[in-house]
């Protein structure tokens, strides 16, 4: 076991018992949601397989679920997000492409980048979360509205996360 | 069968997709019915015990608002005795008529270790389990009105579907004039639930009380829901829309009593005889 992958596993326990410990208990205006866990799937390596992108998105998801009790929602979310991010981080290559071990974060490519990485993904994440739960399209708008305050205040705080807690470049 | 192996391989990240995507897909419905997974959930020990350390950091911010509601419950509970007891020797009935009658009901007091408001399908879990008798479906109420109903047990914890969750429905009564409907949550706001099926005769005003019916022996008959804060009549509708402020603040939930009923087991047998008669 390598040490990033042990660094990994770390991070992976911290991210999940800091949203269903702290941030599970934070909702501003009943709509607005955070769900910082799934900065961990956005860092992972850019290199990663993307079986193993699904695998660690539906171990997140069903790790959290299991503290949420809405069994297979926040895995059924994770796994999409994690099927489509390479597509998206291919399109998204900077000039030059990215380096080997590349981390797509804060530090690497800047915050317009990141940013335009982030909030897509998250977006998508908490559209496909948000409509599963509520069962279908049945409160359209109250479900847009706590889907666009919840990507505002999930980035936010992924933004702030990276700020301090710069993702150092570790080989 | 070559090629098709190479197309298997050669798509095996969107294959995976697939499958992990409809087990997810198969959780989440089997988690939506009455009974789901019996495991993987807040009443498996070691969540729940991560669970109740977290209420018990948050419990010190709430300390004052908890003992002043169970003080006022004290308190009316006190009074309803002290009526009770006068009646009792006005009347001269010592002994009750039917004592399995007056035992219809036993309450066990739980602590809530973990609760939701914001979801559309909201839960909750309270630190008692099937050691001290508790089963699925069972009525969760408190001094201030209903809170809903258990979903799963464990040894220790048991869920509790809430009030705040769309699936769920209950038998309700409009205390004034005797008339049933149903009591569901339209996903909004969590202070207020909607009572259907009223018919447009009845003339239901702002600030009727709505108790529990008793209609389907989980809850007792005759417990606070709401009252009802604002009523409105479509054109040609059949049904009032009635919204309903709840008694009960979801928000600030401690303590809640599950309710035993122990006579649910005769009625649902006698109710069953006469359906199995009817076919």
């Amino acid at each position: 076991m390598s040490r990033i992958g042990i660094l990994q596993i770390i991070s992976f326990f911290i991210y999940l018992f800091y949203q269903v410990l702290i941030l599970k208990n934070i909702v501003l205006f009943h709509s607005a949601f955070c769900f910082l866990y799934i900065a961990y799937l956005l860092l992972l390596p850019v290199e990663t397989n993307p079986l193993f992108l699904m695998f660690m998105g539906f171990v997140m998801g069903f790790a959290v679920d299991v503290f949420y009790d809405s069994l297979g929602l926040h895995a059924l979310a994770c796994v999409f997000v994690m099927y489509v991010r390479n597509y998206w981080l291919n399109l998204l290559t900077p000039q030059g492409g990215y380096d080997t071990s590349a981390v797509p974060s804060l530090s690497m490519n800047g915050m317009q980048w990141f940013v335009v990485y982030a909030i897509p993904i998250v977006f998508l994440h908490h559209a496909i979360l948000f409509f599963t739960e509520a069962g279908g399209f049945g409160l359209f708008w109250f479900t847009m509205l706590k889907i666009f305050v919840s990507t505002l205040f999930t980035v936010l705080a992924i933004l702030i996360a990276q700020f301090l807690f710069p993702y150092r470049r570790r080989l | 069968m070559e090629r098709l192996f190479y197309f298997l391989y050669r798509y095996r990240a969107f294959f995976t997709f697939l499958l992990l995507e409809v087990f997810c897909a198969w959780l989440i419905i089997e988690n939506n019915q009455y009974q789901g997974a019996k495991f993987f959930n807040s009443s498996n020990s070691f969540v729940a015990g991560l669970n109740s350390f977290s209420q018990d950091v948050r419990e010190y911010f709430l300390l004052r608002e908890t003992n002043r509601m169970l003080a006022e419950e004290n308190a009316a509970l006190r009074n309803t005795l002290d009526q009770r007891t006068q009646v009792l020797n006005s009347t001269g009935i010592t002994h009750p008529v039917d004592s399995s009658i007056i035992k219809r009901f036993s309450y066990v007091s739980a602590k809530v270790v973990n609760n939701s408001v914001h979801r559309f399908t909201n839960f909750l879990t309270i630190d008692k389990g099937s050691n001290e008798g508790l089963e699925s479906g069972m009525a969760v109420i408190n001094g201030a009105g209903i809170v809903g109903k258990i979903k799963t047990v464990s040894k220790h914890y048991s869920v509790v579907t809430s009030v705040l969750n769309k699936d769920v429905m209950i038998s309700a009564l409009l205390k004034s004039s005797g008339y049933y409907g149903t009591i569901q949550w339209d996903g909004y706001n969590p202070d207020i639930v909607q009572f259907k099926f009223i018919p447009r005769h009845v003339k239901p005003v702002v600030g009727d009380t709505i108790v529990t019916s008793g209609y389907n022996a989980v809850f007792p008959p005759g417990l606070m829901i709401g009252i009802i804060a604002d009523v409105h009549l479509p054109d040609e509708a059949l049904f009032y829309d009635l919204n309903v402020k709840l008694s009960q603040d979801f928000r600030r939930l401690a303590y809640v009593e599950v309710v035993k009923s122990n006579l649910k087991v005769e009625q649902d047998s006698l109710e069953q005889t006469i359906e199995v008669l009817n076919r």
